[in-house]
């Protein structure tokens, strides 16, 4: 029987279910209106947002809630910008105290160079907030080993980079990427790298459950009509996963018959 | 002698505010809606409901934290 793939199941994070495979920030858009209707164009479920200082001098900027309403969106407070796990169960806990969950997107750096995880201060975080009630999505390295650690841990999704945070690199390491959805039973979401639609593609085609990306929709010059190319590439990469591709070789095979041909006319 | 002002630390600043706030004042007098942030005080959260209970005193760091725009 031919396999209807038009019906991807959805996928369950925690007591979560979600039906879009592609998960945005809400960081450096040009206008809070260019933000809202590109996050409706990705056609995203979940959303990040970050904790920061009321800004008491000009209040211009108001906070996010705002523009983006937790009835419309599941808003992922995160610990962007800590380098400790102190700061980060610090600003975990400032997210849940707001009220809307408690989720966090657990981030700890270790290097302002290229904003790489510091992975023993992520898992030493991860089971603080696990313990405190958390659910976790931990972003991480793409290090099989610190991934099945925050699984062990208790997190609800294991995060792994494709490349650098803001870097729009792609997907440097496929292989990793792979290799960690295999070996994990909770949701595996490609978090930061992606910068085009092809890398949201290939992504999804790793396998994965999903892809997390702020800068490459907000930094694009069209932000909308790239969040659009990014629904459509992580659904193209998602069924194309599923679907199984053929198998790669450097010789090239005919697509049409090769029997049934007319007599060659010899010169 | 009666203190009329009493010196505090909000978000990194120093700042003087009249003695006998409350916390959920002070949001008032900054134009904050109390739903809009969320209170630290002296590194501990402060509860919603607990904000008209909670006196502002000499010497207090406030944080005053919101949601914004974030990857």
């Amino acid at each position: 029987m031919v396999r209807d793939t038009r019906g991807d199941l959805p996928f369950v994070m925690g007591d979560h279910a979600f039906t879009s495979r592609l998960i945005v920030g809400t960081g450096k858009y040009r206008t809070n209106d260019e933000m809202v209707t590109a996050i409706r164009a990705s056609g995203a479920e979940m959303v990040t947002v970050a904790v920061r200082r009321v800004d008491l001098d000009r209040r211009r900027e108001e906070g996010i809630l705002h523009h983006l309403s937790p009835d419309e969106f599941f808003l992922l407070p995160n610990t962007a910008g800590c380098y400790t796990a102190e700061d980060a169960l610090r600003y975990a806990r400032l997210g849940r105290a707001a009220g809307l969950n408690d989720w966090v997107k657990l981030e700890v750096i270790g290097d302002e160079r290229t904003l790489l995880p510091d992975t023993a201060a992520t898992l030493a975080a991860a089971v603080e907030l696990v313990a405190d009630g958390f659910k976790v999505m931990a972003y991480t390295n793409d290090d099989l080993i610190t991934a099945m650690r925050l699984e062990d841990a208790g997190c609800v999704a294991v995060m792994p980079l494709a490349s650098p945070i803001g870097s729009g690199l792609g997907v440097v390491n496929p292989y990793y990427i792979r290799e960690i959805k295999r070996r994990l039973t909770v949701p595996v979401i490609v978090d930061a790298g992606v910068g085009t639609a092809s890398d949201a593609c290939v992504t999804m085609e790793q396998g994965v459950d999903g892809v997390l990306m702020n800068t490459a929709i907000a930094a694009a010059s069209d932000p909308v009509g790239m969040a659009r190319a990014m629904k459509l590439a992580v659904l193209a990469g998602r069924e194309a996963y599923l679907a199984g591709r053929m198998a790669a070789r450097e010789i090239a095979v005919p697509s049409s018959p090769t029997t049934g041909m007319l007599d060659r006319e010899h010169g | 002698m009666t203190v009329h002002s009493v010196s505090i630390v909000i978000n990194g600043k120093s700042r003087t505010v009249r003695n006998g706030l409350t916390v959920a004042d002070l949001l008032r007098d900054l134009e904050l809606h109390p739903g809009m942030v969320v209170v630290e005080r002296n590194r501990k959260i402060l509860a919603r409901e607990a904000l008209q209970a909670i006196p502002v005193e000499e010497g207090d760091r406030i944080e005053l934290v919101h949601f914004v725009g974030g990857g």
